[in-house]
């Protein structure tokens, strides 16, 4: 049983606060990704959990106990490093059954335990070698089996892929996801990779210059962001988020082009108002091509030139230009296209997203 | 194929003519070397002889059975000498690693006020050449009675050494990254046992290469040991070739016969500590 639960915790470096008083539980088993980019206090969070940084204000609970001042190996966590950190004149062996020497375990218990991780991981061939002579995955493998190895209460990665080339990041991506699945410990999962976010965790935690700006399951955040920067920062390609101000049931964009409010915002809002308008690329499609129906009331057509297109095989993504800026599209079953066609595109009204420009915070009922 | 052969043969020509230059650039290096260790074994007019004599003409070990053979035989007191050379570098070398390892650790790893200025002190501090601090380190240690001591030079020495080993070693825990020894605490180590199970082992070969710089600068050390000691309780075998210098004459055979006894255990420690220094340990330890 392992809740980790951060009340009000703050770092600061002398003058400068790094992290905002953030609040965040974790429930048991639960696989929650930090992200965000880089220096938003994302691994000062996980260090400060890990007891590798002291913290400035606030609490830290792992299971029932508040662990503010106890040194790391007094908490029960084991981390995965970004760089692997595996100890070079040690042999796998050696670095897999380090914790359990320095705890003094006896030999038996050891061996078995090393066996257990390392029949988990598949790296019985590997034993004898040292890191130097393992390929980037095979350290990275070693590196979890070293984790695994202490049974923690709590697994904490600092963005363990960030150094693996994309096939074999996807690759051990899948290879975490099975990992918790057998292993059942409560994660805490640092990356800057939206992608590895959405496809592992139970829950994300979006942040942001030392503050949370939105915790919810993949889906919450993909669907409905609470705040602009979540809606930019997750979703690939980003979301189109271009500045307008309300007038008589339309939003109206910088270089006077309109689309119609959407019903669902005018509660929210009043003729005047300074607001971010958000769609999708999957919202914003060439008709005929697009990833829903598009015969919903809301669906507005505009005919677009082309500016620029990138095919990725199955789909293409088409710029097209609206109100003087580049607006990313996403065509499926994809007809050729080159730029400075004209084509008819969809905006998908009923998917839009509207934010406030002040505050940046979402303007939904 | 003719092509073929001609390329082999002017590859191997070149490489016989490579191994004859780097043999001659090593013979040039070290002739003095040699040159000290022919005198010690032919008399003195083969060694004063114009034009020099390359070749020995007459090959005697009489030196160093004389110098072993006593005072008043020709001999000097090498073992007292030997002895305190070696009491004095050994335990002036390991207490000045031991400070260099705290002072390079604190330097590579922490933060704290006046870091910098600290350092390049310790570093001014080598810009000042010993034989300058000779006279006043004499009446000091005049004063505290501890001209020729075993304690005065080891004092002198760790002073002497301290400012680089430090210096040396801060570069090399500087090579360990700290993710290890925060994994190491992660895994269970206090920050002690961290940096005696991994960062220790890693930064080894240069503990072990400061160690030799430390202990060859005391070994040989010449200016500050003829000026703090005194007699056989601590003079050291750099002091003790005066002993071949006479009023009129100088026993050059002799000198260099002491010269050969003192390069010997240098050499072999060198050679023991050699495989050590042997870097690349720390390769593979982070990134892919």
């Amino acid at each position: 049983m392992a809740i980790v639960s951060l009340k009000k915790l703050t770092k600061r470096y002398g003058n400068m606060e790094i992290v905002h008083g953030i609040d965040l539980d974790v429930s048991d088993r639960e696989f929650i990704a930090l992200v965000g980019p880089s220096g938003c206090g994302k691994s000062t969070t996980l260090r400060m959990i890990a007891g590798l940084e002291d913290i400035s204000g606030g609490t830290i609970e792992i299971g029932d106990r508040i662990v503010n001042d106890l040194p790391p190996r007094s908490r029960n966590i084991s981390m995965v490093f970004q760089s692997y950190a595996l100890y070079p004149h040690m042999t796998v062996r050696e670095n897999l059954g380090f914790s359990l020497k320095i705890a003094g375990a006896p030999k038996e218990e050891m061996d078995r335990r090393v066996a257990e991780a390392s029949a988990i991981l598949g790296l019985d061939a590997l034993l004898e070698r040292r890191p130097s002579q393992l390929s980037g995955g095979q350290r990275q493998r070693v590196a979890m089996g070293r984790a695994i190895v202490r049974d923690p209460d709590v697994f904490l990665f600092d963005e363990p892929l960030s150094n693996l080339d994309a096939k074999l990041r996807t690759q051990m991506r899948t290879e975490i996801k099975k990992l918790h699945a057998k292993v059942k410990s409560t994660v805490i999962y640092v990356t800057h990779d939206q992608i590895e976010a959405m496809t592992l965790a139970d829950r994300i935690v979006i942040m942001r210059d030392g503050y949370i700006e939105q915790v919810g399951t993949p889906d919450e955040v993909f669907q409905r962001p609470a705040t602009r920067f979540v809606a930019g920062f997750i979703g690939s390609p980003p979301m189109n988020l271009h500045e307008a101000t309300v007038a008589d049931g339309n939003v109206v964009f910088a270089g006077g082009q309109s689309l119609p409010l959407p019903g669902r915002f005018k509660a929210n809002v009043s003729a005047g108002d300074k607001v971010v308008f958000g769609l999708r690329p999957d919202d914003l499609y060439p008709v005929g091509h697009g990833l829903h129906s598009g015969d919903a009331a809301d669906v507005h057509e505009i005919e677009l030139p082309v500016t620029v297109t990138e095919p990725l095989g199955n789909e293409t993504l088409v710029f097209a230009e609206f109100d003087r800026r580049d607006w990313v599209s996403r065509m499926l079953n994809p007809k050729p296209l080159k730029a400075g066609d004209r084509v008819a595109m969809h905006f998908d009204l009923s998917r839009a997203h509207l934010f406030s420009a002040e505050t940046g915070k979402s303007l939904r009922v | 194929m003719e092509a073929n052969a001609s390329a082999r043969l002017k590859r191997r020509v070149a490489t016989v003519a490579h191994r004859v230059g780097l043999f001659l650039a090593m013979l040039f290096i070290c002739l003095p070397g040699i040159w000290i260790v022919l005198s010690s074994l032919r008399p003195t007019v083969e060694i004063l002889a114009k034009p020099p004599v390359w070749i020995p003409q007459q090959v005697s070990l009489d030196a160093y059975v004389a110098m072993f053979s006593g005072v008043g035989k020709g001999g000097i007191p090498v073992v007292d000498y030997f002895r305190n050379s070696l009491i004095i570098s050994v335990t002036s070398t390991v207490i000045a690693i031991a400070i260099g390892m705290a002072g390079g650790y604190a330097f590579a790893r922490y933060r704290f006020r006046g870091k910098s200025a600290m350092f390049l002190g310790l570093m001014l501090t080598r810009t000042v050449p010993g034989i300058a601090l000779s006279l006043p380190l004499f009446f000091v240690y005049a004063r505290l009675d501890i001209i020729d001591t075993h304690f005065g030079l080891i004092l002198a020495y760790v002073a002497l050494n301290v400012p680089f080993t430090i210096w040396l070693i801060d570069g090399f825990f500087r090579q360990v990254p700290k993710d290890l020894a925060e994994a190491a605490q992660i895994d269970g180590c206090t920050r002690w046992q961290a940096f005696w199970q991994v960062e220790f082992p890693l930064a080894g070969p240069g503990i072990a290469s400061a160690g030799i710089f430390a202990f060859l600068t005391s070994w040989n050390e010449f200016a500050l040991a003829s000026q703090l000691t005194r007699s056989i309780n601590s003079k050291t075998l750099p002091v003790g070739l005066l002993d071949y210098t006479a009023e009129f004459t100088i026993d050059w055979r002799g000198m260099c016969a002491l010269a050969v006894v003192m390069i010997i255990p240098a050499l072999i420690l060198t050679f023991i500590v050699q495989k050590h220094l042997v870097g690349g340990l720390t390769s593979g330890a982070v990134k892919g």
